[in-house]
């Protein structure tokens, strides 16, 4: 694979050999179960809990307030569910307010609750750039809304949504608000006092931790109906033995991510500006998806006009790049998605995603000789189009 | 190292084909067509289910080669799906798989795989090549006389040709299925039906109610004579040699002689009525890139399933050659092609008018 260059960072992330470093004694050395009286459960529930102290140093919370879970999806599904049921219960509260353009942890979770549990949906519209505003979600809220759910970074877009502001208006109509950050979390200072959400999500191999782990963070007060019922663990909201290497390599990669945050951000950007840049100058009938400057430092998004973003992807593949057409689909089936229909892009565009995602160990050179590719390659996938 | 694209459909044939082509030393690509199905029978389409593209996934992974798969549906429709149709609403049985050939695999699917840098689009036809003498490309039937599927590549030209490989022509079915076990391939044996990808399994008639109920009138059943028998639900529904079905009450069993479009009428007779010495076919396709200057007698096949006869091929102007058989043929179709045999050398073949 050394021929290929990654530029899917949004997709996953390798492991930093430093998170991997940190996990390996917790697989046969410190193997214990955590909740055991005896002292390999000691040492195993201490790493845990150091974890725990980590993340919440990371995020301004309690430790108390993080629950780990087995990834980003399951954290959004206990969020969503968790709350609305326990709102529902308590209240009577039946509605939940959440957008298309949302990952589909949240969205389908939402679709669910209205099929199967007597629960209303109530999509929020969004602008051009596919972000929400507050004014719409207040617009939104009534009085048997159980749940806000308001994505932090778009993951097809990058476009960032104004989660305080948003934050703000759900605490002044006292309704829970979730924010699925499992996008934001690489690049974005998720500081809870500041954010004033009441659940976060977030996955760790988004940011060079191991897939198979997530976290949510819990605002003390928030209820939440348990998504999986039993030994108690993780206080009662999440039952079943911890992951215990997976957690300490969450926490050890979050800790680098807040660490070397800025240093990150500040590398990456001047390449996504130059893909950006020069993308829209060099490649006609081109366009940038998402918000220009509120978005993923990261994260360059695009539709090309009249092409096919799959045949792109293979083509770009075969060259040697692997890049994304904004959700990882590799079924090859043209359906424009949800975020493409919400940002009102014409029929002729909806195909043409193309996703570019960098990280801390992409380079200016790889840059460089993607942008001398790609402009070849879109005309032959529009050629290929037409035939 | 040459690069090949291998059409995938999951299925032991194309799978061995790029284990094959791998071991060999080429640099393998594996794609996957996304065909049309009708909205809710995606699951039964049967080249390209969801589960069959997960196999085809996963062969490719067991051989560590690249795999895309490349939607097609629009094409598809308006190109496979679209003469079909045509076909029945013209009163002639067409044959899907020669558009799809020329069109999909070895038109949309070649191109495709050029675009990646291909030398060769190869897939799992039971069939062979060869570069004759006078360097021309050959189509030669497959080693497996049972599973041959020359018949449907008589529409390569030699360019196409040129650009084509049949791995698993070489190979008898119970050795492919061998080899599949030596590469460690998933050899789940699928059905090998010979439906249409697109009808799911189902009779091809009511995919017609379905999707062109206006192309099947009700009209007149006659007999030779212009006699009226009985009343028929559509020609589109019926076919030549057909004897079940016809609703007529006859001393004799009565067959479908014929069909008429411009009268919408079915045209029945006894068996004895059935069969013809000629036929002639148009759009023919010679694969050495002309038509012979002479009468040639060859061995004629007229359906994917039909045996060989022994005729007298004679090249007429624009593309049409007239086919004399040396014993009466019973069923020949209109739409289904005629494909001229040299021992195992595929001439070339034409649209059965």
């Amino acid at each position: 694979m050394s021929d290929l260059v990654y530029f899917d960072y949004a997709a996953t992330t390798p492991v930093d050999s430093r998170v991997l470093d940190a996990m390996l004694p917790y697989f046969s050395e410190t193997f214990g179960n955590p909740s055991s009286v005896h002292r390999y459960g000691q040492r195993a529930e201490a790493a845990v809990e150091t974890a725990r102290e980590t993340v919440a140093a990371g995020l301004h919370c309690q430790p108390d307030e993080i629950i780990f879970t087995s990834c980003g999806t399951e954290s959004d599904n206990l969020a969503i569910r968790g709350a609305a049921m326990a709102r529902k219960t308590s209240t009577g509260a039946n509605r939940i307010v959440t957008a298309r353009v949302e990952h589909h942890a949240v969205s389908k979770t939402a679709e669910q609750l209205e099929k199967h549990y007597g629960f209303h949906v109530d999509w929020l519209e969004t602008n051009e750039y596919g972000m929400i505003t507050p004014a719409t979600v207040e617009q939104a809220i009534r009085a048997e809304t159980a749940l806000v759910s308001v994505m932090a970074a778009n993951n097809e877009i990058g476009t960032l949504n104004p989660v305080a502001e948003i934050a703000e208006v759900c605490r002044a109509h006292a309704v829970p608000f979730h924010s699925d950050a499992v996008q934001a979390a690489a690049y974005l200072p998720l500081n809870l006092q500041d954010l004033g959400v009441d659940l976060l999500a977030l996955g760790a191999h988004k940011f060079y931790g191991p897939k198979g782990i997530g976290a949510i963070y819990v605002r003390k007060g928030t209820s939440l109906l348990p998504s999986q019922t039993g030994g108690g663990q993780e206080h009662g909201l999440r039952a079943g033995t911890q992951n215990v290497p997976y957690i300490v390599g969450f926490a050890e990669a979050f800790r680098l991510t807040v660490a070397e945050r800025d240093r990150r951000a500040a590398h990456v950007l001047p390449l996504r500006d130059q893909i950006i840049s020069r993308v829209l100058e060099e490649i006609p009938d081109a366009r940038l998806t998402g918000h220009p400057d509120l978005r993923l430092p990261n994260h360059a998004s695009f539709v090309f006009k009249d092409m096919d973003g799959n045949l792109l992807l293979t083509l770009l593949d075969a060259t040697g790049f692997a890049c994304s057409s904004g959700s990882a689909c590799k079924t090859g089936n043209p359906e424009p998605s949800e975020v493409m229909a919400a940002i009102g892009l014409p029929s002729q565009w909806g195909l043409g995603s193309l996703r570019v995602t960098l990280g801390k160990d992409s380079t200016a050179a790889q840059v460089e000789a993607f942008l001398k590719m790609l402009p070849g390659l879109v005309m032959k996938a529009r050629e290929l189009n037409r035939c | 190292m040459s690069k090949v694209v291998v059409a995938m459909s999951g299925g032991v044939d194309s799978s061995v084909a790029a284990a094959l082509l791998k071991q060999q030393g080429y640099d393998v690509t594996g794609m996957m067509l996304r065909l049309w199905s009708e909205a809710g029978q995606e699951e039964s389409n049967r080249c390209c289910s969801p589960d069959s593209l997960a196999q085809a996934r996963r062969v490719a992974a067991i051989l560590d080669i690249p795999f895309y798969a490349v939607d097609v549906k629009e094409l598809f429709r308006s190109t496979v799906v679209q003469a079909f149709l045509d076909g029945y609403a013209q009163g002639i049985t067409p044959n899907p798989c020669l558009v799809c050939n020329r069109v999909i695999k070895w038109g949309f699917l070649l191109e495709h795989a050029l675009a990646l840098g291909a030398d060769y689009l190869a897939s799992g036809h039971y069939a062979r090549k060869r570069l004759a003498v006078d360097g021309r490309e050959e189509l030669l039937r497959a080693v497996d006389k049972a599973k041959d599927q020359s018949y449907v590549l008589h529409v390569l030209t030699q360019e196409r040709l040129g650009q084509a490989l049949f791995p698993v022509g070489e190979y008898s079915k119970p050795e492919i299925r061998a080899l599949a076990r030596n590469f460690n391939l998933p050899t789940a044996t699928r059905s090998e039906s010979q439906d249409l990808c697109f009808l799911a399994g189902q009779d091809y008639r009511d995919f017609i109610r379905r999707n062109a109920p206006q192309i099947a009138l009700p009209g007149s059943i006659l007999n030779r004579l212009g006699q009226a028998l009985g009343e028929h639900h559509g020609l589109a529904y019926y076919t030549i040699g057909q004897r079940k079905g016809l609703g007529i009450p006859s001393s004799v069993p009565l067959y479908v002689l014929s069909k008429d479009a411009t009268t919408n009428t079915l045209v029945v007779g006894v068996e004895a009525e059935l069969g013809s010495r000629e036929l002639t076919a148009c759009d023919v396709n010679w694969i050495a890139g002309a038509a012979p200057a002479h009468t040639l007698r060859l061995q004629v096949k007229t359906r994917y399933t039909a045996r060989e006869a022994w005729a007298m091929v004679t090249p007429l102007e624009s593309g049409r050659v007239v086919v004399r058989f040396e014993e009466p043929q019973r069923d020949l179709t209109p739409g289904q092609a005629a494909v001229f045999y040299a021992g195992d050398i595929v001439l070339g073949g034409g649209l059965i008018q």
